[in-house]
């Protein structure tokens, strides 16, 4: 019991992340918390669905399991960062010096647009995820059952997140974004082009919850329009209990919250997964507003 | 260098700075002082896009600059200090200096991920002269603290260092001796010197009268947004209007500095 929900945790847990860090990364560089961000996830299961459907009606004799996986995941991860570059250009960037209040309702608007455009493309109706794998598990100890996909789950968040560190922490751009997000003024008088830096903050957010998008769709095989509401809110719990602004907190956030609601499920009930989640959200904004590794935010403010 | 003609910034109806003139030349300490509110920062604000001007035109070397975005005005090789620190409190003292030499940073996530031997030595020369600014701005002990644990003194001169880093051919100095201790600012004046005598013209903000009229090579006056007078630090100090400017203390300095 206790393996099983610690995997089942991890893997939610990851996903949570990944969507997360999209919320603190824009947070942290223009302190706006993108309400769209989690139809940018729900985009990403779809477009991820759109690419395999397509390799395979291309393609004779269909494509092997991992280059269907690879394939959408490249294409999520593509079109969510074009849709995010978008999303920032047409409903926040207009906005960068209007009151904090506009590019939120802005962002609410475009969360609307997104739901209410993929509703009318793609129906009304779940889409199916392709069962590319016959369900294989991975190990079967009797309690545990641990199958192929969430092992690739978990390892692909890591990864990711092995790698969004490195960007951040040692690339030119990751440079450029550390420095926006401290201090937009003094970043363009060190020659940053600060509205570059926040397009590609946007973008890699995107691609991230595009990744994760797909991993959800795979694992539970189902996606809907509406999808990206509930996960936004749970990714941005995570974002909040992390330390929102704080990109180590997303990982950590989404870490704890996945697997809270994990063993909630396993010890308790499934039914209060939920409940679990947003009493965390509640119990975090009462008691510490500024997360396990933020900075306080009225000293920001 | 950097020709400043017929500038004006105006806030609503307020004129915080009124067809000023100012030249700096090649090489050489302009001195930029006035009393608070004559426009000194707002100046600067707009020599390096920050805030455009209401009116008049900015070269920088025989090139209009006032419309640019502040981030190609450090391209193009301007570089300036801030009156009220704005170092990047998080990141360490030598991240901080990288950070300033920005734009001559190449390093892409294949880079990163793969330690190409390109990115290796493109790193190491930034880094390589990062730590030699550091040297020469005695903070290479503190280089790996962070920004925010430094004392204000560190702080002012980390951030000479970065705006060092960009390779500036102007550098604009906010007030760099403010809330220095008297050591710290004969250390400072040195420093300001030892730029200057690499080549880098520099336009300096400051109210220590001490420091202003042993290092300046020319000085320009500010009055509620106006040049109210222009010259050697000897001219200046003699000149009736400036005086006037300078009631009470100021008057003393101004004087016997």
């Amino acid at each position: 019991m206790f393996f099983q929900q610690l995997v089942n945790g991890l893997t939610i847990g990851g996903v949570y992340a990944l969507i997360a860090l999209g919320y603190t990364m824009v947070y942290g560089i223009i302190e706006l918390i993108n309400f769209a961000h989690g139809e940018i996830y729900m985009i990403g299961a779809y477009a991820g669905i759109i690419a395999i459907a397509a390799a395979q009606t291309l393609i004779a004799g269909g494509i092997p399991p991992i280059a269907a996986v690879a394939l959408a995941l490249l294409a999520a991860m593509l079109v969510c960062a074009a849709y995010g570059f978008t999303m920032e250009k047409l409903a926040y960037r207009p906005l960068r010096h209007a009151p904090r209040l506009s590019p939120l309702i802005s962002a609410l608007g475009v969360s609307i647009f997104l739901q209410n455009f993929i509703m009318i493309a793609q129906g009304t109706r779940d889409k199916v995820f392709p069962h590319l794998f016959e369900n294989t598990v991975a190990f079967d100890l009797g309690s545990v059952r641990v199958s192929l996909i969430q092992i690739a789950i978990i390892v692909g968040c890591f990864m990711m997140m092995a790698l969004l560190h490195l960007v951040i922490q040692h690339t030119k751009i990751g440079t450029a974004m550390r420095a926006t997000a401290q201090d937009k003024t003094a970043a363009a008088l060190c020659g940053i082009h600060v509205d570059h830096v926040i397009s590609v903050t946007f973008m890699i957010g995107s691609l991230l919850a595009g990744a994760a998008g797909v991993m959800i769709a795979m694992y539970y095989g189902l996606v809907n329009y509406s999808i990206g509401y509930l996960a936004g809110i749970k990714a941005f719990t995570a974002a909040v209990l992390g330390g929102i602004g704080n990109i180590p907190g997303a990982m950590i956030g989404g870490m704890i919250l996945g697997l809270l609601e994990s063993f909630g499920a396993g010890y308790i009930s499934p039914e209060y997964k939920d409940v679990i989640a947003f009493s965390i959200l509640i119990l975090v904004l009462l008691i510490k507003p500024s997360g396990l590794l933020g900075e306080n935010l009225a000293e920001k403010a | 260098m950097l020709k400043i003609e017929q500038v004006s910034k105006y806030f609503g109806g307020v004129k915080a700075i009124h067809r000023v003139n100012i030249e700096a030349r090649q090489a050489l300490i302009t001195g930029l002082i006035g009393p608070n509110g004559a426009g000194k920062t707002t100046l600067f604000n707009c020599i390096t896009g920050i805030i455009p001007p209401t009116e008049g035109s900015i070269v920088f070397k025989g090139r209009p600059i006032e419309t640019l975005p502040a981030h190609r005005i450090n391209r193009m090789g301007i570089a300036r200090t801030f009156q009220n620190i704005r170092i990047f409190r998080e990141m360490t003292v030598l991240e901080n200096v990288m950070t300033g030499a920005h734009a001559r940073l190449q390093c892409g996530l294949g880079a990163a991920v793969f330690h190409s031997p390109k990115m290796r030595r493109e790193q190491a020369e930034v880094t390589a002269h990062a730590i030699d600014l550091l040297e020469q701005v005695n903070l290479t002990p503190v280089r790996n603290q962070y920004a925010q644990n430094l004392p204000y003194g560190d702080q002012r001169r980390l951030e000479i260092a970065r705006a060092l880093a960009s390779c500036p051919e102007l550098l604009l100095l906010d007030e760099p001796a403010a809330g220095m201790n008297p050591t710290e600012t004969s250390l400072l004046m040195n420093l300001i010197r030892s730029i200057r005598d690499r080549g880098i013209t520099i336009l300096l903000i400051e109210h220590d009268m001490k420091l202003v009229m042993s290092i300046c090579d020319s000085i320009v006056v500010l009055d509620h947004g106006e040049t109210i007078a222009e010259g050697t630090p000897g001219e200046i100090r003699r000149d009736q209007r400036v005086i006037e400017a300078y009631l009470g203390i100021r008057h003393d300095e101004v004087m016997h500095a």
